[in-house]
């Protein structure tokens, strides 16, 4: 379970977010600027609320009242940028292995195989990012993150920075993720793309949350 | 003409030493202090920044003063180097090894920190998402793609360094064999009559190094935009 309650300044712009979530796919909604961004970068860590807490399943993450913050790299919360943001003077495939390799896991070939072949990357594994196309990017940084073992895996626009065609070539390995069973966090402006994937949404407006519930709310 | 003699060849193998070896002992303070300027705001900073480029302004031949000052065999620093840790830098190759590594500082750090600062922060943060703690993601993300930069700091740091002469020849004098270098081997013999064949012949030579130096220093450089671009 995740529960978030936390307020951030920005500057001029507020957020202040409350919600909890039990659902597999918890679809944050809403427009650009709406502070879906903040939000998850302050659920991974990359962010310290001013105030509030963050808690996931029975660990607080954050709470600003205790001066309590486990930074990024001891929260196991695996994220998926929009922009990928796969390292440059690797490899694939140890750009894959990245998050075992820090986290001193043992090797697991069997995972790496399966992960390869679930998001259809197992060719790629000795190019440079720099000779991928933006969707093969993408399958590669999902797989960079869930080779990390994450708890939670958060997901900032993934299509985002895709055209038509190759969002289409990327949410059915998203919904087949879903069915792996990881909790996920999907951040989104597309109405459709989360009534295909949530099962829960957050509703974001301004820095509040105008709408909880299941993926009715869209409507 | 280009018979090189013992002499010169002392002066150059001296020159080279003191150099590769100021270069590599800076190479790790430069390292630290080019992140600490690039990644960190703390109290100071100006201040700092302004001490660590002292060098490439004040007059060599003040910081050869200061150092003698203080890493003279009466200096504060300089006496207790040699009772309690044995190293003496006074007229020893030791001494003209700190005076070039201090000269060529500001160069050396340069660079490192230009390629640092260029270093993209949210490569950082990912690594941080996929478990990397601070000091493993300076070790596997920024010094990696700041590499280039590195190289080339100490190229230009190497290349100053065994040009140097006026702080070291204040600081540790011009004893053939142990602190002179080939600059002040060249001061020596303009001096001296008939010594204008042989000082031509280390000029020769210093340009050389110095040319090698920054062909060298503009080849890292281009690797280094070429791996940030993930080619």
């Amino acid at each position: 379970m995740l529960r978030v309650d936390v307020t951030k300044q920005l500057g001029e712009f507020s957020l202040e977010a409350s919600f909890e979530s039990q659902g597999r796919v918890t679809g944050l909604f809403g427009a650009s600027g709406a502070g879906k961004t903040s939000l998850i970068n302050m659920i991974a860590g990359l962010l310290r609320p001013d105030r509030g807490i963050i808690a996931l399943d029975e660990e607080t993450l954050d709470d600003a009242s205790a001066g309590v913050h486990v930074p990024p790299h001891r929260r196991r919360i695996g994220y998926v940028f929009q922009d990928a943001r796969l390292l440059p003077h690797l490899d694939v495939r140890q750009n894959l292995d990245y998050g075992r390799r820090m986290n001193r896991l043992a090797a697991d070939p069997a995972q790496l195989t399966r992960i390869t072949d679930l998001l259809d990357i197992g060719h790629l594994l000795d190019r440079r990012p720099g000779k991928l196309s933006g969707g093969e990017r993408q399958r590669v940084a999902l797989g960079r993150a869930l080779l990390s073992k994450p708890r939670l895996l958060l997901l900032d626009e993934p299509l985002g920075s895709l055209d038509e065609g190759r969002k289409e070539e990327i949410l059915p390995y998203l919904v087949r993720l879903r069915d792996e069973g990881i909790p996920m966090v999907y951040v989104s402006h597309d109405a459709a793309e989360l009534r295909q994937l949530a099962t829960q949404i957050v509703m974001l407006k301004r820095g509040r949350v105008t709408a909880l519930g299941g993926v009715k709310v869209l409507t | 003409m280009f018979e090189i003699s013992p002499a010169e060849w002392t002066a150059i193998l001296l020159s080279l030493r003191v150099a590769i070896i100021a270069t590599l002992v800076a190479t790790p303070f430069g390292i630290a202090l080019a992140w600490l300027l690039a990644r960190r705001e703390f109290w100071g900073k100006s201040v700092l920044d302004a001490v660590v480029h002292l060098p490439l302004v004040l007059p060599p031949v003040v910081t050869g003063y200061l150092l003698l000052l203080t890493f003279g065999r009466r200096g504060l620093v300089g006496a207790w180097l040699a009772d309690n840790v044995g190293i003496v830098f006074a007229f020893r190759w030791t001494g003209a090894a700190l005076a070039c590594g201090i000269m060529s500082f500001p160069l050396l750090v340069r660079p490192i920190r230009l390629s640092i600062e260029a270093v993209d922060r949210r490569l950082e943060q990912a690594a941080g998402t996929l478990g990397a703690a601070p000091w493993q993601v300076f070790a596997t993300v920024t010094l990696p793609l700041a590499l280039p930069g590195v190289l080339a700091g100490m190229v230009l740091g190497f290349a100053k360094a065994i040009g140097e002469f006026g702080a070291t020849i204040t600081f540790v004098s011009n004893i053939p064999g142990e602190t002179q270098t080939i600059s002040s081997a060249i001061y020596s013999l303009i001096q001296t009559p008939d010594g204008d064949a042989a000082a031509g012949r280390l000029v020769l030579i210093s340009i050389v190094i110095a040319m090698g130096a920054l062909i060298a220093s503009e080849w890292f450089a281009r690797r280094a935009t070429k791996r940030l671009h993930g080619n």
